[in-house]
């Protein structure tokens, strides 16, 4: 069953950004754990220095890739399309896809590697499904450019944008557990606990899942 | 007492090579009838001697030492003076106080490899039963056994555990083959514009640099030195076909681009009308005396008969299974003698060994040679992975 949670999101003691704290919330610690798509290392950092984790990253950037480095994380660079299938099995406790997931070409594979490597997997995502995309949509007829979401249609990263509602049923359709699940807007308040899915899908900025294999 | 270039324009390369080559400046470790060297070649070679230098200080809890394996040329004179040429250490941007291989913290050792000819036993060294160099006497060495030399080398010294073994080129061979080979002596590894085994084109450019030495009449076989002669020809051929390896076409287009040397007008001859002829003509004059002919074929061979994945049933993670020596590889975009499909690939078996591993791609022009220049990423990258390592380690 899932378990939505009203997560203290504390950003500002961290001074950092909200959906990572989260993040960082839903991993135990010094657990293992493989951050894709680390971009400049600040998560990794984070789960480091707060949660003791055994960390390790994959990133596109080459730029990314080598700041992670200078800082002394394990970071590598590769594609999560592909160089996910190179990592055995169970390798990791917690495999982290941290608003990386709509710029994937195959987000449903990504998300099946991700739980084939690691027990555990978290994801956080912009909701494609909150008010104020929609109203852009409806009332100006555009693609929305947000706070989060900055970049015009044609230059954007993000090729598969997802509300909270389908990727729910994404891990319905891929048979996974629902451990924890996260939305919060853009100032870092989450959204009600006990409030009904579209509820959250109407209201939540981003979202973070924490999921794991049924077996 | 260094010796200064003069020396080398005045011819006096013989004699001070043939100085270095069992009486090197540097320190030297000597391995007696009872301390045999087992080589892959089946044979034991006994006695034989390691020359090296040490930077830093090792700390009390011997913890603080870093291995500096070189590349095919180089010698154990990372930095200082180097005895023959008079020229600075090899990887001066990289080691000193307050460098990214800050000797300030760290105990910095690097040997002369097995089958080199700056004081550790290679074949222009005495053998001791026939008083002569050893000549093609020598079984052929390969880069594991260069490892198992540095392996007793470091039992010499009393070291148990390196906190980093590092190098360019054949220096990155010997990074992964320490991994690979003594994974409990080796707490990180951090090859550079290396590979896990040499391709067929960098075989094939060996070969022709062999090929160019022992087609040059003085090479007499390998025994040139009986009567003083040395194939300077033939080995000044071949550094200049690799050396051309070492760079990159846009390298080589920014410094030289087609303009002529000392002329406005080309020769309708065979001299060296192009800058690039010139420059090349040098790096091979100058490389023949500071480097013996017969240690350029073992080393080179060295390296071709390297491939990790071969010595471990085929499988490059074998080699690596249940390491707990944390990587960094680092390749160059430029470099097409170790292009970074080779360190991807190392990256890939790392990753399926569940090995933790840091791989990053500097994107410069220098091609193969970048590692020895002034590359400020490469700084930073050496420098946040070894403060990783020694933090995790416990050094201060």
């Amino acid at each position: 069953m899932l378990a939505r949670e009203d997560t203290p999101v504390s950003a500002a003691q961290h001074g950092t950004r909200v959906d990572l704290v989260v993040i960082a919330d839903m991993v135990k610690r010094g657990s293992r754990v493989l951050d894709v798509g680390s971009g400049d290392g600040e998560l990794l950092r984070l789960l480091s220095e707060t949660r003791g984790v055994d960390g390790r990253g994959i990133e596109i950037s080459r730029e990314g890739v080598n700041r992670c480095v200078a800082k002394g994380l394990a970071v590598i660079q590769g594609d999560a399309d592909i160089d996910l299938a190179d990592y055995p099995d169970d390798a990791f406790d917690y495999v982290i896809l941290s608003q990386t997931l709509q710029a994937t070409r195959r987000p449903r594979w990504v998300l099946e590697q991700m739980l084939r490597i690691g027990r555990n997997a978290v994801v956080s995502f912009p909701n494609f499904g909150h008010w104020k995309i929609r109203l852009e949509i409806l009332v100006r007829g555009r693609m929305p450019i947000t706070e989060n979401l900055p970049e015009n249609w044609y230059e954007t990263p993000n090729i598969h944008f997802c509300t909270i509602r389908d990727f729910v049923e994404l891990t319905r359709e891929l048979d996974v557990r629902m451990n924890r699940a996260v939305a919060f807007n853009s100032r870092g308040r989450a959204v009600r606990l006990n409030a009904p899915w579209w509820f959250w899908n109407m209201f939540g900025e981003q979202a973070v899942f924490l999921l794991s294999r049924k077996n | 007492m260094s010796v200064t270039r003069v020396d080398i324009i005045a011819g006096n390369r013989t004699e001070a090579m043939k100085r270095e080559v069992d009486e090197p400046h540097s320190e030297v470790a000597r391995f007696g009838a009872g301390k045999p060297l087992k080589l892959d070649a089946g044979v034991e070679l006994s006695p034989f001697q390691i020359a090296y230098t040490t930077q830093g200080t090792l700390n009390a809890a011997r913890s603080n030492a870093i291995l500096i394996c070189h590349a095919l040329t180089g010698d154990q004179y990372v930095v200082g003076t180097h005895p023959v040429t008079g020229r600075p250490g090899w990887w001066e941007t990289l080691v000193g106080p307050g460098k990214p291989i800050d000797t300030n913290r760290f105990f910095v050792i690097c040997s002369n490899v097995i089958g080199g000819c700056m004081g550790t036993t290679g074949p222009a060294s005495r053998n001791s039963e026939t008083g002569e160099p050893y000549g093609l006497s020598l079984p052929v060495v390969t880069v594991p056994d260069m490892v198992r030399a540095q392996s007793m080398l470091l039992d010499h010294l009393g070291i148990e555990q390196l906190l980093c073994v590092t190098g360019g080129s054949m220096g990155a061979m010997q990074a992964l083959q320490w991994a690979a080979a003594y994974p409990e002596r080796v707490f990180a590894s951090l090859p550079i514009a290396g590979a896990a085994r040499h391709s067929a084109q960098n075989i094939a450019f060996h070969e022709v640099g062999r090929q160019a030495v022992m087609a040059d009449p003085d090479w007499k076989s390998g025994v040139y030195f009986r009567d003083g002669s040395f194939p300077r020809r033939g080995l000044a051929v071949a550094r200049m076909a690799a050396h051309i390896t070492y760079l990159s076409d846009s390298a080589l287009h920014r410094k030289f681009g087609r303009q002529l040397q000392d002329r406005t007008a080309i020769t309708f001859g065979f001299d060296a009308d192009f800058q690039v002829e010139s420059y090349l003509r040098h790096q091979g004059s100058i490389f023949v005396e500071r480097f013996d002919a017969n240690s350029y074929l073992y080393i080179t061979r060295a390296m071709d008969y390297f491939d990790l994945a071969a010595d471990h049933g085929g499988s490059l993670a074998n080699a690596f299974k249940n390491t707990k020596t944390r990587f960094c590889l680092i390749s160059f975009t430029s470099d097409w003698l170790f292009p970074t499909a080779e360190a991807r690939q190392i990256v890939h078996a790392l990753n399926a060994a569940s090995a933790s591993v840091s791989f990053a791609e500097i994107e410069t022009d220098k091609g193969h040679d970048a590692f020895l220049l002034d590359e400020p990423e490469l700084y930073d990258i050496v420098r946040g992975f070894l403060n990783s390592a020694a933090r995790a380690r416990g050094i201060t």
